[in-house]
């Protein structure tokens, strides 16, 4: 599989994703940055953490009109994976590709430090190699990953089973202790947590890497090559 | 030209966990009596004197406030 890691200004988890792809993976994965207009060749989108043109306004929404955006969501609406983390998870509900918002954390602090999730749903392109209800050990690193969205989106969230991630306790005041959540198709994905620094037991542990593994098994059952 | 102001406010839905924060060290400070903080921005515009308020409602849905969470209110003024 191909993967395009998306950089923007401000973006500092690029060389976190493409290590996890390429190096522990060993698929194929390519920076692609936010001035480019296409995704002809990949079979897979990453948007890395960091603080994309600064975190102004409000984190992610100045990312989401990047030359680049028009295509990540024509290679979403045509059903291919798309994965965003931290920042990136920030910039697709910004852009609409997700709902709800993520808005400053309840205690105001900057939380960086391993934390466990709990896998709530373990039928998606993303989480195919974890066991339903499985706890894992992920780090996280953010000061807005506070999601909130009404209730209305919530009672959705839920009936359609798009929330991927909980946190087992609650580090930013999250509602419904949400960490990671898809579209209503499955083939969007964001989340606070960094899985593609948990891809080596040198760096404290391997939970990350069956997340990537998942949407590679998916690819190989989906993405053909001409 | 012509300067407009935004308003941006928390949906009162939304917890503001920083107007909390903010209540409180006013309460350390010995200010009695708040019933509640909440913290939202201004943001000044200049434009062309042809920009209508409809052109700015549009910059406000498309990027300035994020309406999940936000409300916000136009001033169109003039420069002096």
């Amino acid at each position: 599989m191909k993967f395009a890691v998306i950089v923007f200004p401000g973006s500092n988890c690029d060389l976190d994703m493409y290590h996890a792809v390429k190096d522990v993976l060993g698929e194929e994965a390519e920076y692609v940055f936010h001035t480019e207009t296409s995704l002809e060749g990949f079979d897979g989108v990453l948007l890395p953490g960091g603080f994309s043109y600064g975190d102004y306004l409000r984190c992610g929404s100045i990312a989401q009109f990047s030359p680049i955006m028009a295509e990540v969501k024509r290679f979403a609406e045509e059903g291919r994976p798309v994965l965003g983390v931290c920042n990136g998870f920030q910039v697709l509900v910004e852009a609409g590709l997700l709902p709800g918002v993520l808005m400053r954390n309840r205690d105001l602090k900057f939380m960086c430090k391993t934390v466990e999730l709990v896998v709530e749903n373990n039928e998606t392109m993303f989480t195919s190699d974890y066991a339903a209800q499985e706890t894992i050990r992920v780090p996280i690193a953010h000061g807005e990953g506070n999601y909130y969205c009404d209730e209305a989106t919530l009672e959705t969230l839920k009936a359609k089973g798009q929330i991927a991630f909980t946190y087992k306790e609650n580090p930013n005041g999250s509602v419904e202790n949400i960490a990671g959540i898809t579209n209503e198709a499955g083939n969007v994905l964001g989340m606070m947590p960094h899985p593609e620094r948990a891809v080596e037991a040198l760096l404290g542990g391997e939970d990350g890497k069956r997340l990537f593994t998942s949407i590679v098994k998916w690819g190989a059952r989906h993405v053909t090559y001409n | 030209m012509k300067k407009v102001n935004v308003y941006v406010t928390l949906r009162e839905s939304v917890l503001d966990p920083q107007g909390v924060a903010v209540k409180g060290g006013l309460e350390h400070l010995g200010f009695a009596g708040i019933e509640s903080v909440r913290i939202g921005k201004v943001i000044e515009l200049q434009v062309a004197d042809e920009t209508t308020e409809d052109m700015v409602k549009e910059m406000c849905e498309k990027l300035l406030v994020n309406t999940v969470i936000e409300n916000y209110e136009i001033e169109m003024g003039v420069l002096a």
